[in-house]
């Protein structure tokens, strides 16, 4: 494909400006011409399809693909939607670092994770466009949808970058489509920057096939706080994106969708989060702003005053924290949501909570770190720091969530397990999570969720407010208002009576029963089942957000007939028992996470100096068995295909 | 049904707290002569007075000498964390509103390290008592400079003197938004002392008592000046502050009659250096609290859960057969 022609099309409008085929359906039809009305097109099926909208912060792309992946959702397409978020609310425009959009995946049967690289993208600039393509997320010959304003900019500049993009793209195979979308929707709306957005989901709704009545619905939705002249302008984008796409571009895709049986919910992460949290009967959540969690708090804020309760925004992290502490003190276990740098200011107040036996629910949304890292970017990093962050012996519970259901279902038993136990109990969540949409069942609320009302009954006399048993390490709990039950809750070392004690032997008697309380609780948990067979020659090992892209991993390298299965621990600490008969039933044993491991590659890196992944250190501590472990740490979800890739490896190692 | 007299009688007297109600079984352990003691024995005296009942009182303190306080106290008692007795606080009166909180801190615990919730907690205005126990020295560590120390204070971490000026307690307290209570005491006026804490608990909103302690081990003499010489004392008299006794009015005779509403002449008054100001500087019963601005207008009844979680999820549920009744997905 020479320039020469892109300038031929420039002059006719014509849109398409490469053919070729894409990896997920055969040749397209014809290429077709501006104000042709065309027959309508034969849909190609497709099983599933990756599709990514970006553009600068605020023109909307993030909305553009939430409303499609929802549309989508609703006639029973499997979804995941992934946020592509710039670390700043208004970077430079036109810039690599500012794209902003969505990914969808869309299926014809359900979805766990983001997959691997885009089938098509639409994009507004072509900078954001290269973002995407430079950090290989664009399939080398994928379908690229590309506003075209730019080619004539009166910035030589920028015409000239966007010429070259172009041309840089068609002749690495990609398939151009350039779209004039700013000149369709100017006929609409004076500033076409806000709506483009809209005439892009037309265009989408035509391009899979998507009943054009439920995108209305749904924009109809989204603007419900609008006035009707926004809804009205929005609609008729809408629309004329979905009649210009069908006019003038040859791509028709259908990904067949299966209704549901049961009713579903779409959401993402930080929202089931929430939801969790009113469900739990908590009453109160003291938190601090911090990226990724506040959305969580976001929408909690809105819904928790409903329920007569409380989402407090304290003056910093370490406020949060105690201010959770004193409302569980004295009333209901209470919650506290952060992420990683948040946790490891909490952690002085969640010893003070451990050595005092004050229920309460962490949930920590990781981000990138150390320091302020990556705040907009998916890790796994931070679960040593949940398991052994604080200074001292502090057993705390620590579990994670592995899908966006998952976020709900793990508050309900957080809040149920730091009550029965007195415990602290850390929720781990991520990035990814927080802002990825999918459909799960829609929950029955019951009322076996909800912690009791707090007893107000008086203390009988002699009972003490540390009575530890001596098996299982639990004690009562008095709380204020109880007659009869005064006491110092201290930091301090203390003995039954909440006295303070430097006593060799009371010192060593209160740090076991309050580690008796985990093995306690572990012996409740059930093993986690295996993904795959009950013995083979590879095991993976997960946690976390990384489920879906491990098991779909595991499902590729099976249809291989490769003898891969794969584990994901919802408890990390403290482990279910039965965990290391599974580890043994296999050849080799690799941990797969999202977070930092030295690679042996490496020329100073040997057994004796290698720093291995978060869980593998655990699994190793553990079970005495030699986990290898993978991971990466590029801000972004891991991929099936690149887990694939190191499983394959390990498997071929000797 | 009726009750025989003499059975009203004695749950009369049962119910009647007196001040060894109030006393743990713990002996304060503080040092002879520490100003933590008179501060103690009025906050028992206050209890006894207002018939606190002992299960409804939370005392809640930080890390420090003073921070030992709610040991001392048959009641709940919260010994956190070193600064994070405010947060602490706030956390149990905005869920418990019933109960009737106490916070003893220092001004190592709430000057310096616990600074931020200082401020903050001055804003929330939530209903409760707060007692700075101010000797202008860390103790429980031995002897370093705190950030009320006097400028030239040789101490462990100052050997050659402190080199700041010290920090205002009372200033600083004046000049932040919705500050509703502000008085200063001294552990060697009793009377004054119990009088101003009893109108700090009596005052609804977040009642900043300072008072100014001797500590016999490391600060010995640093307030003999004052109390050699009651007239560098100004005492702050007025009908809704403090009203003297006549034998301290007798030996305080340097008075001045300061309207608790004038924060001009409150913050002018709590400047002062060279004499010690003593009684209610500020009052404004008008700052709403934190916690009733809060409260939530519907109970958290399970049946209410379920509705708003329904609610929640009507928003974004796609039904098995869509006749497009139903709300589109977020």
């Amino acid at each position: 494909m020479t320039t020469d022609l892109y300038q031929e099309m420039d002059k006719t409008r014509a849109r398409r400006t490469r053919s070729g085929t894409s990896a997920s359906g055969p040749a397209s039809t014809v290429a077709q011409t501006a104000g042709v009305k065309s027959a309508p097109k034969p849909a190609v099926s497709l099983k599933e399809h990756i599709v990514e909208i970006v553009s600068d912060s605020g023109e909307g792309a993030q909305r553009c693909g939430q409303s499609f992946g929802a549309v989508a959702a609703r006639i029973g397409n499997g979804i995941w939607t992934v946020e592509i978020i710039p670390a700043e609310i208004q970077p430079p425009a036109r810039s690599i670092a500012g794209a902003s959009g969505n990914r969808v995946r869309l299926a014809s049967h359900r979805v766990t994770n983001g997959g691997d690289e885009a089938d098509l993208v639409v994009a507004f600039n072509e900078q954001v466009l290269l973002s995407r393509v430079r950090a290989g997320e664009i399939k080398p010959n994928g379908i690229v949808l590309l506003e075209n304003k730019w080619r004539n900019d009166g910035n030589a500049a920028i015409a000239a970058s966007y010429a070259q993009v172009c041309e840089e793209l068609s002749s690495a195979g990609y398939r151009l489509y350039e779209i004039p979308m700013e000149e369709e929707c100017v006929k609409y709306v004076p500033d076409p920057r806000r709506g483009k957005n809209m005439f892009a989901l037309g265009m989408l709704c035509s391009i899979y096939s998507l009943d054009l009545d439920l995108a209305r619905e749904q924009v109809r939705f989204v603007f419900r706080k609008k006035d009707e002249k926004v809804i009205d302008l929005n609609l008729e984008l809408l629309a004329a994106g979905h009649a210009w796409a069908d006019a003038n571009l040859d791509l028709k895709f259908v990904i067949p969708a299966v209704r549901p049986r049961e009713p579903q919910v779409v959401m993402n992460g930080n929202t089931a989060l929430a939801l969790g949290v009113v469900a739990s009967g908590m009453e109160v959540c003291a938190m601090y702003p911090i990226t990724p969690a506040t959305s969580a708090s976001h929408y909690l804020s809105d819904i928790f005053e409903k329920v007569g309760c409380v989402v407090h925004q304290a003056e910093d992290e370490i406020a949060a924290c105690t201010f959770a502490i004193g409302a569980s003190y004295a009333g209901k276990c209470a919650v506290t949501i952060t992420s990683g740098p948040g946790l490891s200011l909490k952690q002085e107040a969640l010893g003070l909570a451990v050595m005092s036996e004050i229920p309460l629910v962490v949930v920590n949304v990781q981000r990138g770190g150390p320091s302020t890292g990556q705040p907009t970017k998916v890790e796994q990093g931070d679960l040593l720091a949940a398991c052994f962050g604080g200074h001292g012996d502090a057993p705390k519970v620590v579990m994670a969530a592995s899908s966006i259901e998952d976020c709900f279902y793990s508050i309900v038993m957080a809040r149920k397990i730091a009550e029965t136990f007195n415990m602290v109990v850390v929720v781990l969540s991520d990035a990814s999570l927080a802002t990825a949409q999918q459909p799960f069942p829609r929950p029955h609320f019951n009322e076996d969720w909800l912690a009791p009302p707090i007893n107000q009954s008086p203390v009988p006399d002699g009972a003490k407010p540390y009575d530890w048993d001596s098996r299982t390490g639990l004690a009562s709990r008095f709380i204020p208002g109880q007659p009869n039950g005064m006491h110092c809750l201290t930091g301090l070392a203390h003995d039954r009576d909440s006295h303070v004690a430097y006593d060799p032997e009371v010192n060593q008697e209160g740090i076991r029963h309050r580690s008796l309380k985990l093995a306690a609780l572990q012996k409740t948990l059930k093993a986690p089942t295996l993904y795959g067979d009950s013995e083979g020659d590879l095991l993976l090992v997960g946690w976390g957000s990384t489920r879906g892209a491990i098991e779909e991993a595991v499902e590729r390298l099976r249809a291989e007939d490769l003898r891969v299965s794969s584990m994901h621990l919802k408890f990390l600490q403290p482990m279910a028992s039965g965990i290391r008969e599974l580890l043994q039933r296999f050849e080799k044993v690799m941990a797969i996470e999202n977070n930092w491991c030295d690679s042996l590659d490496d020329e100073l890196i040997a057994e004796d100096n290698r720093r291995y992944s978060n869980l593998a250190w655990l699994l190793r501590a553990r079970y005495l068995v030699d986990v290898d472990c993978w991971g990466e740490v590029r801000g972004q979800p891991l991929k099936p295909g690149a887990i694939v890739r190191a499983a394959r490896r390990k498997l071929e190692q000797r | 049904m009726t009750v025989p007299l003499t059975q009203c009688l004695l749950r009369l007297i049962d119910e009647n707290y007196t001040l060894t109600d109030y006393q743990s079984d713990i002996a304060p352990r503080w040092c002879t002569g520490c100003g933590d003691n008179s501060i103690l024995t009025a906050v028992q005296r206050l209890c006894r007075d207002e018939q606190l009942p002992p299960e409804k009182t939370v005392v809640v303190s930080g890390i420090g000498c003073s921070s030992r306080f709610p040991h001392y106290m048959n009641a709940y008692g919260f010994h956190g964390l070193h600064g994070r007795a405010l947060p602490v606080a706030e956390g149990i009166k905005l869920r418990r509103p019933d109960l009737h909180v106490f916070v003893t801190t220092g001004d190592g615990d709430c000057c310096s390290i616990g600074a931020a919730h200082w401020i903050h907690a001055i804003r929330y205005n939530m209903d409760m008592t707060v007692l700075l126990h101010d000797n202008e020295v860390y103790g429980l560590t031995k002897m370093q400079a705190s950030p009320t120390s006097p400028r030239g204070l040789k101490s462990n971490t100052t050997p050659r003197g402190a080199l700041l000026d010290p920090l205002n307690p009372l200033t600083v307290t004046l000049g932040v938004p919705n500050v509703s209570f502000v008085a200063q005491a001294v552990d060697w006026i009793p009377e004054v002392l119990f009088n101003i804490i009893a109108q700090a608990y009596r005052h609804k909103g977040f009642s900043f008592v300072r008072v100014l302690q001797r500590c016999p081990e490391f600060m010995d003499h640093r307030f003999d000046p004052w109390v050699q010489d009651p007239s560098k004392m100004r005492l702050l008299v007025h009908a809704d502050g403090v009203q003297l006794k006549p034998d301290i009015s007798r030996i305080y005779r340097n008075q001045e009659t300061h309207d608790p509403t004038d924060l001009h002449r409150a913050r002018e008054v709590a400047s002062l250096t060279e004499e010690i100001p003593v009684g209610v500087l500020y009052r404004n019963s008008a700052v709403p609290c934190y916690e009733d601005l809060r409260e939530g207008e519907r109970p958290n009844t399970p049946g209410l859960i379920r509705t708003v979680l329904n609610e929640e999820f009507d928003k974004v549920t796609i039904w098995p057969e869509d006749g497009g009744a139903t709300a589109p997905a977020e």
